[in-house]
């Protein structure tokens, strides 16, 4: 990639990631326009996928609420993207963990990673 | 007033707004470009400008091309090329044309070299759909039937067929210039340009009025 275009991305991607993998449990914080007001939104779920680099960089949250999959793709640099916070971390043994899909009740649960 | 000037496609990439909008930009290399030559209606019968860009070694070139740099008093630059202006009067030889022609939500067609895509079928050269792949048929990806019976007897001339794809100036019009950097000669224009990275590139503002 040339040289200037890589400058250009490094203005656009965010620095301030906290460390997050595949598994981990997140929260994202993101900012919602309706009409003329702001407010922030929480959405909490399991991190399924994180591809791209730079400003392309993105995640896929995924969350079962009231019995339906739900998944939502963030990408990291974006400004809506206010805040991401892990509140447990996973164990996988993939990059994808698109096998979750399939999976309900205690299966679709990823193991918990001992911080030690 | 006319803007115009040369330069090079160094890629693409994607950069976002204050709201969140995510916007692809293709970073161009605009400029700085010297005035190597003012032609008037008096001397050559319109009026244009041409302008050179890019740094070149000397043995690159002819001698003819070479006494035309001299001529100008500027150092031999590896393009050159001529924009149709209304007001020659306001150029002179030797004039340096920086990026700052332009600014940022200004509205511009940019020209290049489409990737050559070589001999190609029909499918991919004119959009032709293709038939099923299953159940026994064997007609994939071929043109189908190309006219009509006794008569014309012939098949109509331009008749979309296979052959050599791409490789041919190429203008997109109606791009949005995102961003501006003069000091580093940086243009971003919102969308994808013709050509591949480092092709060459002309840049003028739309030719279609603003809406």
């Amino acid at each position: 990639m040339n040289d200037r275009v890589r400058e250009i991305e490094r203005g656009h991607t965010r620095e301030d990631v906290p460390e997050f993998a595949v598994s981990d449990t997140v929260r994202v914080h993101v900012r919602i326009r309706e009409g003329d007001k702001e407010r922030t939104q929480a959405f909490e779920g399991t991190v399924i996928a994180r591809q791209g680099t730079g400003p392309n960089e993105t995640f896929t949250v995924r969350r079962v609420a009231q019995g339906i999959g739900v998944e939502r793709v963030f990408p990291v640099s974006s400004p809506n993207v206010q805040q991401i916070v892990v509140t447990r971390h996973g164990k996988a043994r993939r990059a994808k963990l698109y096998y979750l899909r399939k999976r309900t009740g205690k299966a679709a649960k990823t193991k918990a990673r001992d911080l030690r | 007033m006319m803007a115009a000037i040369i330069g090079r496609k160094l890629g693409m990439t994607r950069v976002f707004k204050e709201d969140g909008t995510a916007v692809p930009v293709t970073v161009i290399e605009a400029g700085p470009c010297v005035i190597t030559q003012v032609r008037t209606n008096e001397i050559d019968g319109y009026e244009a400008v041409q302008m050179g860009y890019g740094a070149t070694r000397k043995k690159a070139l002819t001698k003819p091309v070479l006494g035309q740099f001299a001529k100008a008093g500027v150092t031999p630059r590896r393009r050159l090329k001529e924009f149709r202006v209304d007001n020659p009067g306001d150029y002179e030889v030797g004039q340096e044309i920086k990026v700052d022609v332009f600014e940022e939500g200004q509205i511009v067609d940019v020209t290049g070299w489409s990737k050559g895509r070589g001999f190609q079928g029909v499918t991919k050269r004119h959009g032709m759909s293709t038939g099923r792949q299953t159940h026994g048929n064997r007609n994939h990806r071929k043109p189908g039937s190309i006219g009509q019976s006794a008569t014309p007897a012939r098949v109509w001339k331009g008749k979309k067929l296979p052959g050599r794809m791409g490789g041919g100036r190429v203008t997109i019009k109606d791009l949005s210039v995102v961003q501006v950097d003069s000091e580093t000669n940086t243009l971003l224009v919102r969308g994808a340009v013709p050509g591949a990275s480092n092709g060459y590139l002309l840049i003028t503002n739309a030719k279609r009025a603003a809406k």
